[in-house]
């Protein structure tokens, strides 16, 4: 066993997972390098400078001390977290049970499912416009329906308690179709041979879906995770067209703090905002897709 | 000239999106001027389009050889970022249409900007102007349109039939704001934070400078060298404070947190709000859609806590500016001097209504103005009249929109708004590398 095991890497000193010569990867690092990697040590370097038209002057952290400590910028970092954490904890329960529903027997199911996916497809912005139309709170049709059934209903975008939570509860509307699908992708991949010992157990719809459904769902659950997690966290399509932030700095979150920096010329400052939002980024994600991944393993 | 080329942009209509694609299209041959057209880049305000229509048509007449294109950009800050980017990226037209002041000082004019300084049609421009557009001792701009005021537009009907008069103290006004809302059919104050035109929220502080340089005849300086600040300054604080006292009051329209700039406008014209602290090109914004209501409106400065005497603090419009990165400049510069002659005001006066008086010597303004122009020219005419803060200093934090819309809609108070703002312009003072910061 041993002598085999050894012999096995003298015999191909390649690593077996490479499949291609070097040289063939050379095009793709190319292209990589100059869009990707260059811009990120750029962006790095100029998180430090002062830069405007005239050019840029190194002033060390000083962009990220600034970052910090002003207020609104700060409040912009507090609603990015509450923005994720809203958005990808809606989408997962939002999409479990509806990806539940949707792979039960019911009638239409086919165009039901391709409703729910159908915001997905639509543009961010063409959402974005179209739902500041409906949310006014004098001519949207949100509130007119409300009054007709005489509800008197907020300020969904200009009441700088709800501005957010609004934005967040359109971003589940158009992003809750991908969580369902991938749900649905998972429910239906479960061999039916569980559910079949789970019947002969005499287990109830409800124990179905919390012993069998919900634990062998974990991988389909932790990518949703994932991937609403990053996407709430560096949001901004959706923001900058609903509210742009306001009203005043209320639905700031990083990234339209950013731009709003970038916008009024100050590109280091910007510059440091976008390695301040890509280290949260990671900071959260890291960890989580550690933890999830094991999870995965262990069962 | 050269019909050969092709025509990028159609008219004058081209919007942001064309722009883009003539951005990427003609992304190599900086200014795009190679087939002869003299592009302009100008914002997409009716008040700067129909100015510059006028004298392109005026000017084309003259010059039936030459073909003017104007590119329309975004207003506000998205236009300063795409005016910044198409500067620093060498992509910008032959000409282009921006603020002067503050505004313009942070386009770093002595790097991006032609001096025009030795040209002799520079010479009729007034000195009120070419401080505007100053920069060191290079002076970079020809101005189109006129003088500008700021401070509250009214409405003419609800003050005759409420017998009410102009103020001239922040009392008087406010007194005028209860006697409106106990009639109770319009709003006292009209305020606008809708949809890009949170903006309007400044007025309060930005239209009040004229009483606070009444009590501290000094405040530009001190504030440039970062002596004197909004916060600790009592005179600069009570644009801050007004706002709010107008917002708890009661004295606002229900609707002030989604209305638009141009909803305000007509809100102000049907009478459904009295008084809406603008500046006075909104009268141009509003001709072009209700030609007759810019009679129903009439205009006095931003009364103050207690000036001697009441005045108004003004602005000084947008200019056109030649970009360094013109490598033709001559028939540019031909442009420019029309726009600097009498011949340039007559063309702006023929094609839109005068608001104001002209920064050009020997333009002369028509004597059949609206009330509101009127009252403003009275303004003029007396001396009583001081630039905005944006003129006398070149240090403006582009947050002011956003703090303001805070005040007005009560979720931070004046004194920590004007705190705010004095952390918000530090970053201006220092991105602009200024003395003391």
């Amino acid at each position: 066993m041993t002598t085999t095991a050894l012999s096995a890497p003298r015999e191909r000193r390649r690593d077996p997972r490479r499949h291609y010569p070097m040289w063939f990867y050379l095009p793709a690092a190319a292209v990589y390098g100059v869009l990707f990697i260059v811009p990120t040590v750029a962006s790095l370097y100029f998180a430090f400078t002062r830069w405007n038209l005239s050019g840029a002057e190194f002033i060390g952290f000083e962009n990220f001390a600034l970052f910090f400590r002003e207020p609104y910028l700060f409040q912009g970092l507090v609603n990015t977290l509450i923005y994720g954490a809203l958005t990808s904890g809606l989408k997962v329960v939002l999409g479990l049970l509806l990806g539940v529903f949707l792979t039960s027997q019911i009638i239409a199911r086919g165009y039901l499912r391709s409703v729910v996916f159908f915001p997905v497809l639509v543009s961010t912005v063409g959402i974005g416009v179209t739902f500041a139309v409906l949310m006014d709170p004098s001519d949207g049709l949100i509130n007119r329906a409300l009054a007709v059934i005489g509800v008197d209903g907020p300020g969904w975008l200009t009441d700088p308690n709800l501005a957010l939570v609004s934005v967040a509860l359109v971003d589940v509307w158009k992003g809750v179709g991908l969580a369902t699908l991938i749900y649905i992708a998972g429910i239906v991949a479960i061999p039916q041979e569980y559910f079949e010992a789970a019947k002969v157990d005499g287990a109830s719809s409800c124990q179905n879906l919390r012993f069998v459904i919900l634990p062998l769902l974990w991988p389909a659950t932790s990518t949703v995770i994932v991937l609403s997690l990053i996407g709430g966290l560096r949001s901004f399509d959706l923001i900058w067209t609903m509210t742009q932030g306001g009203p005043g700095f209320t639905s700031d979150v990083v990234a339209s703090v950013i731009f709003k920096q970038y916008q009024a010329g100050f590109w280091g400052l910007s510059s440091a905002g976008n390695v301040v939002l890509f280290l949260l980024v990671s900071a959260v994600m890291v960890p989580l897709y550690w933890l999830m991944g094991r999870k995965e393993v262990e069962r | 000239m050269h019909s050969t080329h092709r025509p990028l942009l159609p008219r004058a209509a081209a919007g942001a999106a064309a722009a883009v694609l003539a951005a990427g299209l003609a992304a190599c041959s900086t200014g795009g001027d190679d087939d002869g057209t003299l592009n302009i880049l100008i914002d997409n305000s009716e008040a700067t389009g129909s100015l510059m229509q006028a004298l392109v048509d005026a000017y084309t007449e003259a010059h039936p050889d030459v073909e003017i294109e104007l590119e329309i950009r975004p207003g506000g800050t998205e236009g300063d970022n795409i005016v910044k980017t198409r500067l620093q990226t060498g992509d910008m037209p032959d000409l282009f249409f921006y603020n002067s002041g503050s505004l313009l000082q942070a386009l770093n004019p002595s790097q991006m900007l032609t001096d025009l300084s030795g040209e002799t049609y520079l010479d009729s421009v007034t000195d009120t102007f070419k401080d505007g557009v100053t920069s060191g001792d290079a002076v970079h701009g020809v101005p189109v349109g006129q003088a500008i005021g700021g401070g509250v537009l009214y409405n003419l009907a609800a003050y005759e039939e409420l017998g009410l008069e102009v103020p001239t103290t922040w009392d008087e006004f406010m007194a005028n704001n209860q006697a409106i809302l106990d009639a109770g059919t319009a709003a006292p104050v009209i305020q606008t934070y809708g949809t890009e035109s949170a903006w309007t929220s400044q007025l309060f502080v930005l239209a009040d400078n004229y009483n606070v340089l009444a009590a501290e005849p000094d405040w530009a300086d001190a504030y440039t060298a970062n002596e004197a600040h909004f916060a600790d300054t009592p005179a600069a604080l009570a644009g801050f404070e007004h706002l709010q006292e107008v917002a708890e009051a009661g004295y606002l329209n229900e609707d002030f947190a989604s209305l638009t700039y141009n909803e305000g406008l007509a809100a102000l014209v049907a009478g459904e709000g009295v008084h809406y602290p603008i500046l006075t090109n909104a009268l141009t914004e509003i001709e072009a859609v209700d030609p007759e209501g810019v009679d129903q409106l009439g205009f006095f400065g931003l009364p103050g806590d207690a000036p001697a005497e009441a005045g108004v603090t003004t602005w000084l419009p947008g200019a056109l500016y030649l970009p360094q990165t013109n490598e033709d400049p001559g028939p540019a510069q031909d442009f420019l001097a029309f726009v600097a002659s009498t011949e340039g005001c007559d063309a702006q006066t023929a094609g839109v209504s005068v608001i104001g008086p002209y920064f050009i010597d020997g333009c002369t303004v028509p004597s059949d103005v609206p009330p509101a122009v009127a009252q403003l020219q009275a303004y003029f005419d007396a001396g009583l009249t001081a630039p905005a803060l944006e003129f006398l200093s070149p240090v403006k934090g582009p947050a002011l929109e956003q703090i303001t819309v805070e005040v007005g809609s009560g979720i931070r108070s004046a004194a920590d708004a004007a705190a705010l703002y004095d952390e918000d312009v530090k970053k201006q003072a220092q991105q602009l590398g200024l003395e003391g910061w």
